[in-house]
């Protein structure tokens, strides 16, 4: 066993009410996390497609609105373990904190995950902070 | 027109692995026939010993810890200085064909350009290379040659070593006759193998350039780095069985471990396999177990790797002087780092600043139209120096933003321009574990200085006599009789060190 645990955090600028709208609707995850073509969403059963083309299964774990956490597990046989968390924080002053969090055995998948969730985080700043004119965020 | 620049490249070469370099065991006739009228480096080092900063480097003609890739799986910015956008931009054609790195392999998102031209059917334009067509050490990986493989022989994929294992680190699996790890048969055909792939596609690459153009060749072979799985139908070339130990080995197993334990820590404890503190090595290979035979089998087949090689840039020679270039073609050879193959009962490379991983072949067979005389350059040069190279050769001036020069042509010229010392940096943080190391060359000398890391807390060092002690098996550093050496070598080097670029670049991947 060789978990690998990875945490990224960003600050946006934005209500958290604002930004779990996006990250609470899991069928949405392509438009913000970079490197992710496309997402299908069956109940608790979702499948992300990545740039290389490799498809990859997941269960939804927690979608919580009232603590703002989305929380799903990757379920190819390569991951002995996986846990994808993210939490949306309020900080009171109409910003809030994106906390990105990726535990993986095999932990080289965490590394590798985790600096895409990295990216992730960047694109959903940008978006929450400056939205494109037409809406197309 | 002007002359033009073969730049060859090989991955985790040793000096002695070289006919010209005192190697015996692979026929090298092509690279030793260029460093007979050329010009052989006897102390030329890397500024890091493993591929993503080396080549960055290489490519930058910066420091690692000036262009910011401090480890491997830390991506070099697609818009960072390129030694290729410079001769690109100067009207030269320009190519990288073979392994590039410069961006994580393991990339399932697909993040890096590297990885999505192949995808994408493209070749280039990236980093100042117009055509970027790009191979690593097996078939796997998202890169043209695994396309190509998989569209023309699809049933070689399976054929080689797996470099990874199902826990995705390197794989500690052995195999050929005596189970050495990352030994292989590789049933593959030798013309579907990486090496001659890519000698083919620079030679289409030159081919489809007119008479006139300049240009600049990147031919980079993913070999003799590890998997240790030349096509099988070569194996024959060398009887592994045959093989001498190499000078670095010491036989005798106590004597071994006396001069592991007088170095710092994380030695002997990747030798007792409690500590692999960087990925480049297996995680469940522990080095106390390698046999003389496992020895004998990996140089065996390490050999029969740089034989294929040389070959194959005899191909590319061959074809270059079919269209009238070779009198104005500049060939340089050379490779990111070194192995250490059996030193000190190891294999691989990691934070271990000796000269299997540091002493490196570097070939340059100057333009022959040029007239200039062979030589052999004994000062420490480093492949910082490469990319302010290529601009002399192109009569192009070096950018402000390089921090090496031109290479010397001659221990006279190298004594003129200060070539007195050559840097290598390591820095590591890998699942908790931290190594930083930082290492001068110069008069003969070898001094590493550990920074605080996981093992070590900024005591510790390595001081090496290479006069003395060449294979580096008496460590100096707390021997007071030696102290002014060590004094003088750490002055020069922190008075030389680039600072660390902050904040840090950002681990993408393990690699």
């Amino acid at each position: 066993m060789t978990l690998g645990s990875i945490r990224h955090h960003i600050r946006v600028d934005r209500a958290a009410d604002d930004v779990w709208a996006l990250v609470g609707d899991a069928a949405r995850l392509h438009e913000w996390f970079p490197g992710v073509t496309s997402c299908e969403v069956t109940g608790t059963q979702r499948t992300i497609v990545l740039g290389s083309g490799l498809p990859m299964p997941e269960e939804i774990l927690v979608n919580d609105p009232i603590q703002r956490r989305f929380q799903y597990r990757i379920t190819a046989p390569l991951f002995a373990y996986h846990r994808g968390t993210i939490d949306v924080i309020d900080l009171g002053d109409g910003t809030c904190l994106v906390v990105y969090a990726t535990d993986a055995d095999p932990r080289t998948m965490a590394l590798t995950i985790g600096a895409g969730t990295a990216d992730a985080l960047d694109e959903l700043q940008r978006q929450m902070e400056h939205p494109e004119p037409d809406g197309a965020n | 027109m002007g002359r033009k620049i073969l730049f060859v490249t090989t991955d985790q070469q040793r000096y002695d692995t070289l006919g010209c370099n005192g190697g015996t065991l692979a026929r090298t006739p092509v690279v030793d026939a260029l460093a007979a009228t050329g010009r052989r480096y006897e102390r030329a080092h890397p500024q890091s010993v493993v591929c993503m900063p080396s080549r960055s480097t290489i490519l930058t003609g910066q420091h690692p810890s000036t262009h910011g890739v401090w480890m491997n799986g830390v991506a070099l910015p697609p818009q960072a200085p390129s030694v290729a956008t410079v001769l690109h931009d100067a009207g030269y054609r320009t190519a990288l064909i073979g392994k590039p790195h410069f961006e994580p392999f393991l990339d399932p998102f697909a993040r890096f350009a590297e990885n999505r031209f192949a995808r994408d059917g493209l070749v280039g334009l990236h980093r100042g290379f117009e055509h970027f067509e790009s191979a690593t050490h097996g078939a796997q990986g998202q890169l043209h040659y695994s396309r190509w493989l998989a569209s023309t022989h699809p049933e070689a994929i399976g054929m080689f070593y797996p470099v990874l294992d199902g826990s995705l680190e390197v794989n500690a699996l052995g195999g050929g006759a005596t189970g050495a790890p990352q030994v292989h048969d590789n049933p593959i055909p030798r013309g579907w193998y990486h090496t001659d792939w890519v000698a083919d596609r620079t030679i289409a690459w030159l081919d489809s350039l007119a008479c006139d153009n300049d240009w600049f060749c990147w031919m980079s072979f993913p070999d003799p780095h590890h998997p240790w799985d030349p096509p099988a139908g070569e194996l024959g070339r060398i009887d592994w069985r045959d093989v001498p130990l190499p000078a670095g080995y010491i036989d005798d197993a106590a004597r071994r471990e006396a001069v592991l334990d007088a170095k710092p820590r994380h030695w002997r404890a990747w030798y007792d396999g409690t500590l692999v503190s960087n990925y480049e090595a297996p995680l469940h290979w522990v080095p106390a177990t390698l046999t003389p035979d496992q020895v004998r089998e990996v140089n065996a087949r390490n050999a029969i790797e740089c034989e294929l090689i040389d070959e194959a840039l005899g191909r590319v020679l061959a074809a270059i002087d079919a269209r009238g270039w070779t009198e104005d073609v500049d060939v340089i050879f050379t490779t990111d780092h070194g192995e250490l193959q059996g030193d000190f009962g190891l294999l691989f490379k990691g934070p271990y600043h000796v000269d299997g991983l540091m002493r490196l072949p570097l070939i340059w067979r100057p333009a022959p139209a040029r007239r200039e005389a062979a030589s052999t350059v004994t000062r420490p040069v480093g492949l910082v120096d490469l990319a302010p190279t290529f601009c002399a050769i192109a009569g192009v001036e070096v950018p402000e933003w390089m921090e090496g020069s031109p290479l010397p042509v001659d221990d006279t010229d190298a004594a003129a321009r200060g070539f007195e010392r050559v840097l290598t940096e390591w820095d590591s943080e890998l699942f908790g574990v931290g190594v930083h190391l930082r290492t001068i060359t110069r008069d003969g000398w070898v001094c590493t200085t550990y920074q605080p890391g996981y093992s070590h807390d900024g005591t510790e060092g390595e001081l090496y006599d290479l006069t003395d002690d060449p294979r580096q098996q008496v460590n100096r550093w707390d021997d007071p009789a030696f102290a002014p050496q060590r004094r003088d070598l750490l002055a020069d080097l922190w008075d030389h060190q680039p600072p660390m670029r902050v904040p840090h670049r950002r681990v993408e991947a393990p690699v």
